[in-house]
């Protein structure tokens, strides 16, 4: 395998071969209720708690369709930079399972609600555009429980009906890379909008896979698998490069590849096949009777494009223009909205003479190392950022050296704590007075006469000694600024 | 007062509002008729007592001003009532009992009315005959061994013994007026979309409509006004301006246009019925109502249309019924044998039969050819009407190509049995209204009925031409009693 120039390739004899990736992305609508019932849809509810007379199919119950579900699809849509399809239509996908109450689930086939759009990734070597193919509104299933009996099978109908939006993207990734910063990038657009909180471990975001492989600089496809419902970004990039080389082997065996539906073991680390095509099942699609065509005005659309928060590109875009920030920082802070939240509000609180660049290194130094040490995210964050605006501002006027800053933040942290008070109550602040540091450095010239000696006869490293000593005598809080004019004028 | 169960809805309420009669007279006598009348087997499930019990209630604190003060009613067993058993005719649902309400039967029961028992119906209203229920043949009034019409066969069969002074059935391809015209009784299919399909156990969900079935149209009338509503809870209901139906109920439809369509003089049928629908012709005529020769060119694609969408929706609306959540369960291996064994036990032969075509109709591969032509032809049939309405007011037509057969004639020929509803379908198809009338008698002196259909929402104007024709006709139904000793 090379990576020569980024490029994701598998090397065999004198081939090389380039993965095609499409993904199919199943997000959870950020709603109170069901797609087409009032029922709640919260997460960790009692089993069939959350169950009403239509998502369990009783006779003669029909589906309505929730609005605020549809505008969590368009909003998502204008997100994507996709095409709102005025006129989408239900249809029925056909078959039987005992977590599918009605036998059928009720999805958008041939008339999507949206069409095409694109997606922008942010890669070491620069911009990737992905097409996205549709996006569609579907019910979700019940989930079959199998190891709660030895016997039975139970069944939660919790999550039947609860809306999902699956995502089509067309076949334009090429690398697990790829497909990480895809994920990443479609989630935190939907967190902006709040259409869907991205959240893996609760199943609010999974995706099937379609992977094939063909010989670099061919155009033509090679034939796919699909591998369904991974549930991590790690185990999709697992996923993809045990099945990318499985269909390279099987190639450069002179066999062929069958399009088929295979399954990701998370603890082989292997996909193995789940059903081929001709065992594919007939879904027998056909447009819902129970269900008008869903139509939507231009007026409609307009008002939702006019609810549209500011989107990741276009904070990253404002935040290197207005802040001057690198594109790197910028995509740090951008990724996730509530880390643009806490940054954009420290820089307000910051007031005029702010230091931007210090903030975002404190942000993403000594802030994330304690959010992540603490498993905390950053809307949780234990200072708050008018405090942390605070402390930056007391570097910045040289209050206090970054190194006293270090220890004051993690006073801070048990209840967040005013840094201003804590340099007060502990007497923390800076040493910057000349005269004074002027005698404490001759203190230590004298007491370190031999060092003094050396340093002049060239011993040029010594210079750090000193510097050390001062800061040391000084209990930390001597400007190194000055003790660096001070000492070069002095020895 | 005698001779209760005689008297047409409206009497009844004239007399409980007069206080003439009692809600518990009146109930008891309904009652009484049909426990004598078990022959027939016109019920799945009495509510006897409980009727008896919410009949003096009603006495105690008689509210005049509901449109059905007091007035027992039993209705097809394919509405679900709330704590009463609810089995579509099916032996898959025959434990099953609703924890809710339909909204038709809901409306009913908010202007006074009484619930007496669920009707029998062809099993999921599949049948022409009533003889797919899983809960036996239902005799008709007119004859012994003979049909009632189906699928609301226990309906019509109800009505016309006089069990229920009137009742609601529903009509996927022309099961409230084909069984209206088998047992010499009215029965009107109203617009699709006027009556909610909330709480009614869905056969095909684009054609499936609740509607009255009455002893005059009168009767037919108040209870169409007081079923149809405008209901969230139904998606395809529609918000429109519903009438007063049997306030605005007129004799009067001079200078009326009404189409004959050409295409309906189909082969093979009886001179009989010809002869029936030339008199109709007259009639209309007398009423001081003008008819015209109309053509609607795609009828005769009405009928295999219609076998492809309503078996289509079926399949798909009757895989919820699979031994997991509620009804029957065939206990099997695994999941797939419990599946089989359930939906093979449960359903009888006919439901089988739908699902089958549905599926394979829907399959890929033939979708194209079966499905989405015939959503294409339903659209040519739709287009047939419209032109038609253009110089029409409504249309003339008999309401089947013969009169009621006995028992087993057919149940070996399903073709025969589907050709029934040849001059139901079409309207189902295209969302109209229409309404069957008893228009005379065949050779045996069973019923014959004529059919009324109507631009879509204008139940209003058949009902009227309906009434106007009803005067002339001056039908009397032969009610012989014969199963009661």
């Amino acid at each position: 395998m090379s990576k020569k120039n980024s490029e994701y390739l598998i090397n065999r004899k004198d081939n090389q071969y380039e993965v095609v990736i499409g993904l199919e992305v199943h997000a959870q609508v950020l709603s109170e209720s069901k797609l087409f019932s009032t029922s709640a849809t919260k997460f960790g509810a009692e089993p069939n708690t959350q169950v009403s007379l239509v998502d369990a199919a009783f006779p003669g119950m029909l589906p309505v369709i929730n609005e605020f579900c549809v505008k969590q699809a368009i909003k998502t849509g204008i997100g994507l930079n996709a095409k709102i399809n005025k006129r989408s239509v239900f249809d029925r996908k056909n078959y039987f399972y005992a977590d599918l109450p009605q036998g059928y689930q009720i999805s958008q086939f041939k008339d999507p609600i949206v069409g095409e759009g694109k997606v922008i990734l942010d890669m070491p070597n620069g911009q990737k555009e992905v097409g996205i193919e549709r996006l569609h509104l579907e019910q979700d299933a019940g989930k079959s429980i199998h190891d709660l009996d030895p016997q039975n099978t139970f069944v939660d109908l919790n999550r039947s009906g609860v809306a999902l939006m699956e995502i089509v993207s067309k076949p334009d990734l090429r690398s697990p890379d790829e497909v990480n910063a895809y994920i990443k990038k479609l989630r935190s657009i939907m967190r902006y909008l709040g259409t869907c909180d991205g959240n893996m471990q609760e199943g609010s975001l999974r995706a099937d896979v379609n992977v094939s492989v063909r010989q670099k600089g061919s155009k033509e496809f090679g034939t796919r698998c699909e591998i369904k419902n991974v549930n991590s970004i790690k185990f999709m990039q697992m996923a993809i490069e045990y099945e990318a080389n499985r269909q390279v082997d099987l190639i450069e065996e002179g066999k062929t590849i069958d399009q088929e539906t295979r399954l990701f073991d998370t603890k082989k680390n292997e996909t193995r096949s789940m059903r081929s095509k001709e065992d594919a099942h007939d879904y027998r699609y056909f447009p819902d009777p129970d269900l008008l065509p869903l139509e939507i005005s231009e007026k409609f659309i307009e008002e939702l494009k006019n609810d549209i928060p500011e989107l990741p590109d276009d904070k990253k875009k404002r935040f290197i223009e207005e802040f001057k920030l690198s594109s790197y920082e910028a995509n740090i802070l951008v990724s996730d909205i509530d880390t643009a939240k806490y940054f954009e509000e420290v820089v307000a609180k910051m007031g005029k003479n702010k230091d931007i660049k210090l903030a975002v290194n404190w942000i993403t130094g000594e802030l994330f190392a304690v959010l992540n040490s603490k498993s905390l995210e950053i809307s949780q964050s234990p200072v708050s950022a008018k405090n942390f605006a605070i402390l930056i501002n007391l570097i910045k006027n040289g209050t206090i050296s970054g190194k006293i800053a270090k220890t004051v933040f993690e006073l801070m942290i048990d209840g967040d704590k005013d840094p201003q008070k804590i340099v007060e109550e502990k007497g923390l602040k800076q040493q910057s007075d000349p005269k004074a540091l002027e005698a404490l450095i001759d203190k230590i010239i004298n007491d370190n006469r031999e060092k003094a000696i050396e340093y002049k006869q060239g011993k040029e490293k010594l210079f750090g000694f000193f510097v050390g000593q001062a800061m040391k005598v000084s209990g930390g809080k001597a400007n190194p600024q000055l003790i660096n004019e001070i000492l070069k004028k002095k020895l | 007062m005698s001779d209760i169960t005689k008297q047409p809805l409206t009497e009844l309420v004239e007399n409980i509002k007069n206080k003439k009669l009692s809600s518990t007279e009146v109930t008891k006598a309904f009652i009484d008729r049909s426990e004598k009348s078990e022959k027939l087997n016109a019920y799945i499930t009495n509510d006897f007592t409980s009727a008896l019990d919410k009949s003096k209630k009603f006495d105690q604190k008689p509210n005049f001003n509901l449109k059905l003060p007091g007035i027992p009613m039993a209705v097809k067993d394919l509405f679900c009532t709330k704590n009463i058993k609810t089995t579509a005719g099916s032996k898959i649902l025959n434990n099953f009992v609703p924890t809710y309400e339909s909204t038709v039967t809901e409306n009913i029961w908010n202007e006074g009315a009484i619930l007496l028992g669920k009707l029998n119906c062809d099993e999921f209203a599949m049948g022409s005959s009533n003889e797919t229920s899983f809960f036996g043949n239902v005799q008709s009034p007119i004859d012994k061994n003979l049909v009632p019409g189906g699928s609301s066969g226990g309906s019509a069969s109800a009505v016309a013994g006089q069990l229920t002074p009137v009742t609601i059935g529903t009509d996927t391809g022309g099961s409230i007026r084909q069984p209206a015209s088998f047992t010499g009784i009215v029965g009107l299919k109203p617009t699709y979309g006027s009556c909610s399909r909330y709480g009614i156990v869905a056969f095909a969900s684009s054609l499936d409509q609740a509607g009255p079935m009455a002893q005059n149209v009168k009767d037919c009338a108040l209870l169409h006004e007081v079923i149809s509503s405008y209901d969230p809870k139904d998606s395809t209901s529609i918000d429109f301006k519903r009438g007063n139906y049997s306030k605005e109920l007129t004799n009067n439809i001079k200078g009326k246009k009404i189409g004959i369509p050409k295409e309906y003089r189909v082969d093979g049928m009886p001179k009989e019925i010809e002869d029936l629908w030339q008199k109709g012709i007259q009639y209309i005529k007398d009423c001081g109502a003008e008819t015209i020769d109309i053509s609607l060119p795609n009828t005769s694609y009405a009928l295999p249309t219609y076998y492809i969408v309503a078996p289509a929706e079926a399949s798909s609306n009757l895989a919820r019924y699979d031994g997991v959540k509620y009804g029957f369960r065939a206990e099997g291996e695994n999941l797939i044998d419990m599946y089989e064994k359930t939906r093979s036990e449960g359903f009888g032969a006919e439901v089988q039969r739908r699902i089958m075509i549905g599926t394979y109709v829907l399959s890929s591969g033939y979708y194209d050819a079966y499905y989405l032509k015939a959503q294409k032809v339903r659209k040519l049939i739709k287009n047939d009407f419209d032109e038609a309405y253009k110089k029409v007011d409504a249309i003339l037509t008999p309401s089947t190509p013969s009169s009621a057969f006995k028992m087993g004639e057919k149940t070996n020929d399903p073709v025969s049995m589907y050709l029934n509803d040849i001059f139901t379908v079409p309207v189902n198809l295209a969302g109209l209204p229409g309404i069957s009338i008893p228009a005379g008698h065949d050779s045996k002196g069973y019923p014959l009925g004529l059919q009324i259909i109507g631009k879509a929402f204008d139940e209003q104007n058949i009902l009227n031409i309906a009434y106007a024709m009803e005067e002339k006709i001056n039908f009397k139904n032969k009610i012989t009693d014969w199963w009661i000793k």
